[in-house]
């Protein structure tokens, strides 16, 4: 037992951890900064698994971090560029506060700035790691790009955001990489598919932004910051993969139809030329012109270990696909100016629709409303007043429930004015067990090719009165039968009144020999669980509870849908016979 | 401009002249509720003109006035005043936005006198200063630092911009093998929950919450909710508001990114049926009791403890109406009952078959009775047993009080009685049918007495008390006496006069034990509805713990030939369980529950108190709280 006593705390989890504040000791940063130190790089605690070890024994809440993620930090070339800002902020108030104009002047030339490439590059080492991790950047550039050109946060980051995500969708258009449209309470969803890869962001509806208190901007300004930069990459990346240009142009002939006409340089030139790539209308110039024979047929190279039938269903797959790019294809769409003009106009163009909206709302307007060649018309009001023969007029959820039909719907459920059918989300893919609502099996149907027999809601309704006819006739019977039961009742008692004993044949009690079998076999079950160990018991129950509760909550949404079916046929059938009436 | 000013001399009005009233430039509501308006100069009150005229009269001048429109009232004397033709052009003047003077003109040409534009001629005719001809010293001094500055190096000529391409393409040498520059613990952020059909603006009328489910989910935390947000229908894409929290949510995504401790989360993907442990089938496992054939009826009261006879012919039992009823097995049928007014706490049939005797413990007395069930010359020669005793010469100090029965008590059946100081507990016999122990509940050393019935004999084996004693057993082999207290089970050795072993039961209070008619295993049931089984050569803790009921167990039981064990609890169940216990020392005693037996109402929260075995059938007895015994075969 001889030797040195070791030391408690020296060796470990213990030296494995640093605590936050020890960490922004060590890299001699104020907390904000060394909170946007985290963000750039990307750095998030960690929960060691034996918190008072850690802790050298105390149990109070702390925030840890690795060890090696803080000496990686020590190396960051942007800590010192903090120190520098950190350094030329009080160069600068210093000389505000003795009036050095000229030295005011001179500091602000030689501010220093930083740049995150190395950081994107280290965060992402290959682009498909930047890819797998776009979610979040796009959401934050799309949210940051409908924020007001006042407070909150710089213009320029505002106005860098809008460029970067019109950019964006201006690569899915080129690239029709659009796979699934989500209209929800909070925004819309979209799902693209970039190198096999599936992206989705979000994007609020187009309202004023109630700017809550209890944010903090500064927090989501550093996230932006960098989000930028990485999407700025992306693009670049994305761009030249399509053979595109970047920053994008507008194709020429395009362009000359947008330019003004009056020839002038316009002062806002840069801005509406953003605008006009916003308006999502035009196709972007490619740096080598393209060849119309791009659809060359690909080579096929069979996997090893793949049997035809996988083959085959790889081939069915891309074919499927193919056509869904090309669903929209030959459809002139027209928005009207109360619809949401960039999410349809996008979505439309993703799926090769032509669109166009009235030359007011939105540059870059195609065509008018008079065009005869239009074949849809985006409607979202109670009616149409003047109808123009040729062209349908839908709702706006048919364009999204199509596209993630993956075929056009029949537009008869989406007339203006008409109730809608539900919308549902693309993102849900039931197992078994779940519950599937009525009208996602209606479409799985109709992908599988079944067509929707529209005669059989008539049949239905006919059915249902016969049915009306029969239940009559079954409550006569039942009634009749009751007659009968009362009367044979009444002869029992008086016959219990003649003889105060009555002998009752015994009956052959039939012992279901399946139940008993299942009876015994869940008996031994439960005995079986009475014998298991307490942490395996545990387990069990909680798997059994979740397994339950998901039957159970199938169950509800079960009930629920056929309570308000039948509520909505009473509700029909009373009409009916109103009207009848 | 004199000749102006004399001008208006004349045509104002002097002050001088004017002034009649001396109040001065004061609010002239003060003088509201006089009757006069001020003083003039004489220091006399100024009253107001008296106006009695009322509505009709005000109508008439009107009316009547020519002059009424122009008629104004004078504040500081309260007279009527009548407006010149000048004053009224004034006062049109003044209406329409004009000046007041007539001659004013607004538009008068604007005379240029600082242009833009160098004129040949100063503006003043200053001649300059003498230092804008000398060179500045100040300057000089100034330029003179920046240079020294400049020398020194402290000023450095502007930094080139750099001019690199703000976008370029980052991933042109991606190396593929490189894994994320620090440490391969890095965790990716899981990407967010992707939106379900009830998010929809539009969903399906089932995913739409009803009026309760929608309180329930305001009240419950936000953390704790399963839908961050109710699920709303719009009929239209255009009645769709913007979402309040889109910020909010955006700035959650970002503290969880930041904030949040990231870990790699082991999904347990087990099937759950191969979480049930394989076991013997019951089926395999018989004969076991399985379903009620009998139940015994006749105590008003509930039955706390029964016992059988060694043949298994008569079972006796004893309750808390005061009685002890003796039936007969097979039938169902009180043989007879013997009263004795107060709760009967524990009763035992002598285990020697050739001995009818059983004890019974009523208050502080145990009382030794001949049931004079089955073979007549069994009971008879029990008699003769008891009556062949012979008093010792010298009287010896003894702890109880041996008294035979009375006459009247003889008749009964009753034979002997011992009389203890305090109440009796639990009363067991020795395997031979001599010797018997009695518990009794007091603190101190004399808890546990052993006695012997042929001698008539007492003593407390015990020198010192080694806490509350539950319950006693003598061990069916060996000469060792079993001691359960709260929490420990003491094992004596009775030649040696030595404690041997200290089981552990690891349960918070002992209720009852058994054990195994082999010898080295024990089963201990306990208040906090556990049931221990001890291997007594494995360890001196539980083998197993078995925590079947749900209530706490009232009583436990060994069958003598089958390898079962049953325990009965407080929520009406009996579970029989096997317990195979096996010769070589390696195998570990096999124990699988086989029958859970149910058939006891529960009363006063009370359902089985007593479990016991049939000495030779599969058969299991239990007594319950409901005042019946039930035999299940």
């Amino acid at each position: 037992m001889g030797g040195v006593e070791k030391k408690k705390y020296e060796r470990g989890a213990a030296t494995n951890y640093i605590t936050r504040n020890r960490a922004r000791k060590k890299l001699q940063l104020s907390l904000p900064d060394f909170r946007r130190l985290c963000i750039l790089k990307g750095i998030y605690p960690h929960e060691p698994k034996h918190k008072k070890k850690v802790n050298k024994g105390s149990t109070a809440p702390r925030t840890f971090y690795l060890l090696k993620d803080i000496k990686f930090l020590l190396h960051e070339p942007i800590v010192n560029k903090f120190r520098e800002y950190k350094v030329f902020v009080r160069k600068l108030r210093k000389a505000y506060g003795k009036s050095e104009w000229s030295t005011v002047d001179r500091l602000k030339d030689n501010k220093p700035t930083y740049k995150l490439d190395h950081i994107v590059k280290e965060r992402y080492p290959t682009f498909v790691d930047a890819l797998r991790d776009l979610d979040d950047a796009l959401s934050m550039c799309f949210l940051f790009s409908t924020f007001p050109r006042t407070g909150k946060c710089h213009v320029q980051t505002i106005q860098l955001c809008r460029r970067l995500a019109v950019e964006f969708l201006n690569y899915v258009i080129a690239s029709r990489s659009l796979r699934k449209v989500f209209l929800s309470i909070k925004g819309i969803y979209y799902q693209a598919e970039v190198l096999g890869q599936p992206i989705t962001w979000i994007t609020p509806y187009t309202f004023a932004h109630d700017h809550p208190t209890d944010v903090d901007y500064r927090v989501m300004a550093t996230f932006t910051e960098f989000y930028t930069t990485l999407l700025g990459f992306v693009n670049f990346r994305l761009y030249q993969s399509l053979n595109l240009l970047y920053p994008p142009k507008i194709d020429g002939q395009a362009d000359i139809e947008l330019t003004p006409a009056e020839g002038k340089e316009y002062a806002m030139d840069s801005e509406s030329y953003l605008e006009k790539l916003s308006a999502l209308s035009s196709t972007l110039a490619r740096v080598v012109a393209p060849t119309h024979e791009e659809e060359v047929e690909l080579d096929e190279f069979p996997v090893e270990g793949e049997t035809a039938e996988q083959m085959d269903a790889r081939k069915k797959e891309q074919e499927a696909l193919e056509k869904h790019k090309k669903l929209f294809e030959g459809l002139r769409f027209f928005l009207n100016r109360e619809v949401p003009r960039e999410a349809l106009a996008f979505v439309i163009r993703c799926f090769g629709g032509q669109v166009s909206w009235d030359k007011s709302l939105c540059i870059g307007a195609t065509y008018d409303v008079s065009d005869p060649s239009i074949t849809h018309q985006i409607v979202d009001r109670p009616q149409v007043q003047q109808q123009v023969v040729g062209r349908y007029y839908l709702q706006p959820q048919w364009v999204f429930d199509s596209v993630n039909a993956k075929l056009c719907l029949p537009v008869a459920d989406y007339f203006p004015g008409v109730l809608l059918p539900p919308h549902l989300s693309p993102f849900v893919t039931e197992q078994e067990g779940d519950y599937i609502p009525p009208e996602k099996l209606k479409l799985l149907a109709m992908q599988r090719g079944e067509e929707p027999d529209e005669e059989s809601e008539e049949e239905e309704e006919e059915e249902e009165e016969d049915n009306d006819k029969e239940e009559e006739e079954e409550d006569e019977s039942e009634k009749e039968e009751e007659i009968k039961l009362k009367k044979l009742e009444e002869q029992k008692t008086q016959g219990n009144k003649a003889l105060p004993v009555t002998v009752t044949a015994g009956k052959v009690r039939l012992e279901d020999k399946q139940r008993l079998e299942q009876e015994q076999q869940s008996e031994e079950k439960r005995l079986a669980i009475m014998m298991m160990k307490k942490r395996e018991k545990y387990l069990y129950k909680k798997i059994m509870f979740g397994k339950k509760r998901k039957i159970r909550e199938a169950n509800k949404l079960a009930a629920k849908r056929k309570a308000h079916d039948a509520a909505v046929k009473e509700q029909k059938k009373k009409s009916k016979k109103a009207r009848q009436a | 401009m004199a000749l102006l000013a004399h001008n208006e001399y004349e045509e104002d009005s002097s002050d001088e002249e004017d002034i009649r009233n001396t109040v001065g430039n004061i609010p002239m509501e003060w003088y509201q509720d006089f009757p006069h308006v001020g003083y003039d100069l004489e220091g006399k009150r100024i009253y107001k003109p008296i106006r009695n005229k009322d509505e009709l009269d005000l109508f008439l001048e009107k009316m009547e006035n020519p002059d009424y429109w122009r008629t104004v009232q004078d504040p500081k004397t309260g007279a009527d005043l009548k407006l010149t033709d000048e004053q009224l052009e004034l006062v049109q003047r003044l209406q329409k936005g004009q000046f007041g003077d007539v001659h004013f003109n607004p538009y008068e040409p604007s005379i240029d006198f600082f242009t833009h534009e160098v004129m040949i001629h100063p503006v003043t005719n200053r001649p300059a200063d003498k230092r804008s001809f000398i060179p500045s010293l100040i300057e000089k001094e100034k330029v003179s630092k920046l240079v020294h500055a400049i020398k020194m190096g402290w000023i450095k000529p502007r930094k080139p911009k750099e001019e690199t391409p703000t976008y370029y393409d980052l991933w042109a040498h991606e190396d593929p093998n490189s894994i994320l520059g620090r440490h391969k613990m890095h965790v990716p952020a899981p990407k967010m929950k992707l939106p379900g059909h009830e998010e929809s603006y539009n969903p399906p009328p089932e995913y739409l919450l009803s009026e309760e489910e929608r309180l329930a989910w305001e009240q419950q935390e936000p953390e704790e909710r399963r839908m961050s947000v109710v699920p709303q229908q719009h009929r239209s894409l255009r009645a769709v508001p913007a979402f309040p929290r889109f910020i909010h949510e955006r700035f959650e995504r970002c503290l969880d990114l930041y904030l949040c401790p990231r870990q790699r989360k082991m999904r347990v993907n087990v099937d759950p049926e191969e979480l049930i442990p394989k076991l013997p089938k019951p089926r395999d496992l018989q004969p076991f009791p399985t379903t009620q054939a009998l139940v015994y009826r006749g105590h008003t009261c509930l039955v706390r403890c029964i016992s059988i006879s060694p043949n298994g012919q008569w079972l006796a039992s004893g309750s808390d109406d005061g009685s002890v009823r003796f039936w007969e097995v097979s039938t169902a049928r009180c043989m007879h009952a013997l009263s004795f007014g107060a709760v009967v706490k524990s009763l035992a049939w002598n285990p020697n078959p050739s001995i009818c005797l059983v004890a019974i413990a009523v208050e502080q007395t145990v009382v030794l009775v001949n049931p004079c069930l089955g073979d007549k010359l069994l009971y008879g020669a029990t008699d003769q047993l008891l009556a062949s005793y012979v008093p010792p010469d010298e009287e010896r100090v003894q702890p109880v009080q041996w008294v035979p029965a009375t006459a009247e008590q003889h008749r009964k059946g009753i034979r002997l009685l011992l009389q203890h100081g305090k109440e009796v507990k639990q009363v067991t016999w020795h395997g031979k049918g001599d010797y018997l122990a009695s518990v009794v509940s007091d603190n101190s050393n004399q808890q546990v007495l052993i006695h012997q019935s042929s001698k008539r004999w007492s003593q407390a084996p015990f020198r010192r008390s080694k806490g509350l004693v539950q319950c006693v057993l003598f061990h069916p082999i060996r000469p060792h006496f079993l001691v359960a207290t709260q929490r420990y089970i003491r094992v004596y050795n009775l030649l040696k006069q030595e404690l041997t072993k200290k089981l552990m039961s690891n349960c918070k209070w002992v209720s009852s034990m058994a054990i195994h008619p082999g010898g080295d295993n024990i089963i201990c049931g306990s208040y906090d509805s556990k049931l221990a089984w001890f291997d007594m050569d494995l360890s001196t803790r539980p083998y197993r713990l078995l925590r079947h009921h749900k209530r706490a167990l009232r009583s436990v039981a060994f069958h003598k030939r089958y390898p079962l064990f049953a325990s009965a609890s407080d929520d009406g169940t009996v579970i029989v369980c096997h317990g195979m216990v096996y010769n070589d020392l390696l195998q570990n005693p096999l124990l699988v529950p086989v029958k859970v037996l149910k058939g006891h109402e529960l009363t006063q929260d009370l359902g089985v108190l007593d479990v016991l075995f049939h000495p030779t059938q599969p058969w299991v007895f239990s007594s319950g709280a409901d005042g019946t015994i039930r035999l299940y075969t």
